[in-house]
């Protein structure tokens, strides 16, 4: 009778300890990489992208054109899964969706890493086949007459959307316009709602 | 044959999970301590060849692959990786975890020395260029084949070309240490119904970046 196999959370432990008596690792070292994902690379980035996008045309021309560089304008940039970053804008006509259906490719440096729903088997399977029934399960119900572009990132390119800024938000600043902007609405299952 | 990872369009699966908008980085602490030791790992085997890790999650078992969710699997791959590169014994892992537990197990020896790819990337990243001009043009009609990052439901669907991206290493080549090859990128752009036939929604389309060695004309 063999045991049933070891919890990934041993698995982990046990990789660690092989790791660390060879010295390939360090626990200081994990430690401080895991923070930084943890508080510094997060959506924040790319809500602050979006805010900028909105209240300045020109840099919303730039964010559309040459999305790498004008992210590293106003917040890091480059690095893993961030080398080449396209931005498209959800318009009342046209909203964009993305999804990685081969694994759970994502614009780290702008989104952080990405959220469970993201990494669901039913997200990568579905949303390519039938994404206006996907998002609204996910809460968002568009028109039928509404396009909707769906971007499968297979390869090294990563799609940040910028989405439609809300009605009534004409007086807030670029700051108060960020603290609105969610993750969810930057991969394009959620919108912007004003506050 | 089918790959484990290749999921896009495929039946059976259930509803999205609704988002929770205050969900943790990481769901528990493990994960965490997997998501590090796997980027490190990476490091380690020969160069950061970022598709050798995705060539290496392809070919888990299906339990591997999905029992313990992303991170799960990303343990599994790393694991495999470093028995591959002989920086540990098969069943190292499984040992020394099963003892965590109070188990008595006996650990396996350490390989006797590292055997790592000869293998360097000649630049960080993916991104290269290309010296000869891209084969297609925007607004051309193309043909997606196989390939090691070509979602099968693609395969033999007729798209147009919507964008062309920098060149990229060929993962094909590169995942398994045999050269980076880059090629031209295109963003192609399927039609709804030219993937899923009659009864799609007219108004859907999806886009797909395919290598030019993945594309022939129609």
């Amino acid at each position: 009778m063999t045991d049933p196999a070891p919890s990934p959370a041993l698995r982990a432990e046990a990789l660690e300890q092989l790791l660390t008596e060879r010295g390939l690792v360090r626990a200081d070292v994990i430690d401080g990489f895991v923070a930084k994902y943890e508080s510094d690379v997060g959506p924040l980035n790319g809500a602050r992208v979006v805010a900028r996008a909105w209240v300045d045309p020109g840099y919303r021309a730039r964010l559309l054109a040459d999305a790498t560089s004008a992210i590293k304008e106003v917040a890091w940039g480059g690095g893993a899964n961030g080398e080449h970053i396209v931005a498209v804008e959800n318009t009342p006509e046209r909203h964009h969706v993305v999804v990685c259906t081969l694994c759970s490719c994502y614009p780290w440096p702008v989104l952080g890493l990405p959220p469970s729903w993201y990494k669901d088997p039913a997200y990568r399977a579905r949303v390519v086949r039938e994404p206006r029934t996907v998002l609204a399960e996910m809460g968002l119900d568009l028109p039928p007459e509404v396009a909707i572009e769906v971007h499968d990132s297979s390869a090294e390119v990563r799609w940040l959307v910028l989405p439609e800024r809300p009605a009534g938000t004409e007086d807030l600043t670029e700051e108060e316009l960020a603290a609105l902007v969610t993750r969810d609405a930057m991969v394009g299952v959620a919108k912007v709602e004003a506050p | 044959m089918a790959r484990v990872s290749d999921l896009g369009g495929t039946p059976g699966h259930g509803p999205v999970p609704v988002p929770d908008p205050a969900e943790p980085v990481f769901a528990q602490p493990w994960e965490s301590r997997a998501f590090a030791l796997t980027a490190f790992t990476m490091g380690r085997i020969a160069g950061r060849n970022l598709e050798a890790f995705r060539e290496t999650l392809d070919r888990l078992t299906p339990a591997e692959y999905h029992d313990s969710g992303y991170y799960g699997r990303w343990l599994h791959a790393a694991e495999a990786m470093l028995v591959a590169s002989a920086i540990l014994a098969p069943g190292a892992v499984d040992a020394r975890a099963r003892r965590l537990a109070g188990g008595r197990v006996e650990e396996p020896l350490g390989p006797a020395a590292p055997a790592k790819p000869d293998y360097a990337p000649t630049a960080p990243g993916s991104l290269r260029t290309v010296e000869a001009a891209p084969a297609f043009a925007v607004g051309d009609r193309v043909r997606a084949r196989e390939g090691a990052r070509s979602p099968g439901y693609v395969h033999g669907r007729v798209g147009t070309v919507d964008r062309i991206q920098p060149a990229h290493v060929l993962p094909d080549t590169h995942a398994v240490f045999a050269g980076e090859n880059p090629q031209h990128v295109y963003t192609v752009r399927f039609p709804a119904h030219e993937l899923w036939g009659a009864g799609a929604d007219d108004a859907a389309a999806v886009t797909v970046e395919l290598f030019e060695s993945y594309l022939e004309r129609p």
